[in-house]
């Protein structure tokens, strides 16, 4: 099993790079988990991660796309709110790619 | 995603049904990630391989055949016609000569032959038998998992060999000596544990279902419910928890609420049956498809419901129509006058034809669509009273709601449809590679349709097939969200009573004032 190390910190992660211990996460971190997703972080991925983060802490699972789009149409506006928007920061899906940054488990199933 | 060479825009164009040159181990390495023994125990299997793999494997073989006729005649009866060779969506997408059906069904025939014939035992070499090696174990594991179970060669096959029951059977024996699929063994550990695939709690569903009302309600000032765990409500809804988080799943799920609102039947979800998709048949363990399909009677029994709905979701409707009954009836305390269990694409398709819904269809005007039969949906079921209805329901209901409907090539659509490339528990990343390939003959058909129809959407009833679809179809040129749902379409175009948009409908189609 391979690890992320950070500023002295080793956090396990599963074969896809989702952390085995998201008690582990940190900002740091989630900055090196997407590099190594060719995601360069800017202040937009930080709202969805954050978000999703937030969102997570209450329901203990990511928001459905559907309701993170409403939530980042509130904050961005209309045009860079919606779920194409959504996939130009995460072009691996937001649900997916931007749980695996913030430290959550991969959405299983039919998705 | 894994790392692929694929690129889809090179290959969307020509026949979807042509013939590769043959690419001898191209898929050789394509495999899953193995279960861990956390996810491998709540299943009642082995968490790892275990020592005596060999003799336990070859013992549950034996018992499969014993206890499967069905089994054991396509087993024993295939004549090597040839038949099914080209008929693989990941035969046409690889060209890896152990995708033909028939190669497929041989890595597990040639050890049965030699453990189970006298020819076998006597002569192996002679009859094709060969003996259960790490490396016939290794190649089980890689092609078996090529396999969507899709049943399309089946259909093809003078001797009506199913590989589809030949595959499940492999996985069965693989999981029984702990050789376990992650993605499948996974999920279904989701559904004993929180009720869905998804792992979505009940606290979070509720706050999604809520969501959605208010979204509703805001769009056409109806107050549409999507009730969860309503006791005494008389149906049942069960659907893919899919439809619960991701897009356009969801937009079918509003759709369905719509309908059932403007039927003014009352009706309810359940948490604790959170989910209609039975992964234990992708692993081909009835133990577990029976474990999971019970969650649904029991939730049906607890709510004191009389009729069960399935939402949009293939092969959840294969287990709810053809085995639901078996596994988990008789279903005798639901209102037998109707069908049991009955799919929403019935439900609201018998309203379509009574009359009861209204539509504005102009409202799908900026959809050009075509529809992509589910495999399981189209080849192990039915809708409706009669032959053929599991094709032309879903249709039917397109028809009603949008004006541009145009099918796809016949040799692809009907009981001969493509599979989407991500079904039978293949819809992991990690397998991404083979689901680009496998998805090429269904997007080569859409092209055509692209191409001489102006076609812009696929309609689909599998959300497998809707979340398949909306990673691939961007691979091969076309946009992500030209994937819709069935009742989507309808939501699109509902005017439900006292609505905004039955209000502007009818305003703007009122006779003149004379």
């Amino acid at each position: 099993m391979s690890s992320y190390e950070v500023n002295g910190l080793v956090a396990e992660h599963d074969e896809e790079g989702y952390l085995k211990d998201i008690h582990q996460w940190n900002p740091e971190l989630a900055g090196l988990i997407a590099q190594s997703e060719n995601i360069n972080m800017t202040p937009d991925h930080w709202e969805v991660v954050n978000f999703l983060r937030d969102y997570y802490e209450e329901y203990q699972i990511a928001p459905a796309v559907r309701i993170l789009v409403k939530e980042m149409t509130k904050k961005f506006g209309k045009e860079k709110g919606d779920q194409k928007a959504l996939y130009a920061l995460f072009p691996y899906g937001p649900a997916k790619q931007a749980c695996k940054i913030a430290g959550l488990p991969k959405p299983t199933g039919c998705v | 995603m894994a790392p692929t060479k694929f690129n889809g825009k090179d290959h969307v164009h020509g026949d979807p049904i042509e013939i590769p040159p043959l690419a001898c181990g191209a898929m050789a390495d394509s495999k899953p990630f193995v279960a861990s023994p956390a996810m491998q125990k709540p299943l009642g299997f082995p968490g790892e391989l275990v020592d005596n793999w060999q003799e336990k494997a070859i013992n549950r073989l034996g018992e499969l055949v014993n206890g499967s006729r069905a089994l054991r005649v396509y087993l024993d009866s295939c004549v090597k016609c040839g038949a099914c060779t080209d008929k693989c969506h990941y035969f046409m997408g690889t060209g890896d000569p152990k995708n033909m059906p028939v190669a497929r069904q041989d890595l597990l025939r040639s050890v049965y032959r030699r453990y189970f014939t006298l020819g076998g035992k006597i002569a192996p070499k002679l009859v094709g038998a060969r003996d259960l090696t790490r490396d016939v174990l290794d190649e089980w594991y890689s092609y078996f998992h090529q396999c969507s179970q899709c049943r399309r060669c089946s259909v093809f096959c003078p001797y009506g060999i199913d590989t589809a029951e030949v595959s499940m059977a492999a996985r069965d024996i693989m999981d029984t000596i702990g050789l376990g699929q992650k993605y499948s063994n996974e999920i279904i550990g989701k559904v004993f544990n929180v009720g869905n695939n998804l792992g979505l709690p009940q606290k979070a569903l509720r706050a999604t279902l809520e969501s959605l009302e208010e979204e509703i309600e805001e769009d056409t000032g109806v107050p549409v419910k999507l009730p969860l765990d309503v006791k005494g409500a008389d149906i049942l809804l069960v659907t893919p928890s899919a439809d619960f988080f991701a897009s356009p799943h969801m937009e079918g799920l509003i759709g369905y609420a719509k309908v059932l609102h403007e039927a003014g039947v009352s009706w309810t979800l359940s948490s604790y049956a959170s989910e209609a998709a039975n992964f234990g048949m992708f692993v081909g363990s009835h133990e577990n498809m029976k474990k999971v399909a019970e969650r649904i009677r029991i939730a049906a029994e607890e709510l004191g419901v009389k009729r069960l709905v399935f939402g949009e979701c293939g092969h959840a409707w294969r287990v709810a129509y053809s085995f639901l009954n078996t596994l988990v009836g008789p279903l005798d305390f639901l209102d037998q006058n109707y069908p049991i269990p009955q799919h929403i694409c019935e439900f609201t398709n018998d309203l379509i034809e009574n009359g009861k819904l209204r539509f504005d269809k102009s409202k799908n005007d900026e959809f050009r669509l075509t529809f992509h039969d589910s495999c399981n949906v189209a080849r192990a079921s039915r809708m409706g009273d009669k032959p053929g209805g599991q094709f032309e329901i879903p249709r039917a209901i397109l028809r009603a709601t949008c004006n541009h409907f145009f099918d796809m090539a016949p040799e692809t659509i009907h009981e001969k449809t493509l599979c989407c490339g991500g079904g039978g528990g293949l819809l992991t990343d990690e397998l991404m590679d083979v689901r680009l390939k496998g998805a090429q003959p269904r997007m080569r058909a859409l092209q055509e349709v692209a191409e001489e129809h102006g076609v812009t959407h696929m309609a689909a009833i599998c959300a497998i097939c809707k979340a398949q679809f909306s990673k691939v179809l961007p691979q091969f040129g076309f946009d992500m969200e030209s994937i819709v749902s069935v009742h989507q379409m309808v939501s699109n175009a509902i005017l439900m009573t006292g609505s905004r948009q039955a209000e502007e409908y009818d305003a703007a189609h009122a006779a003149p004032v004379s």
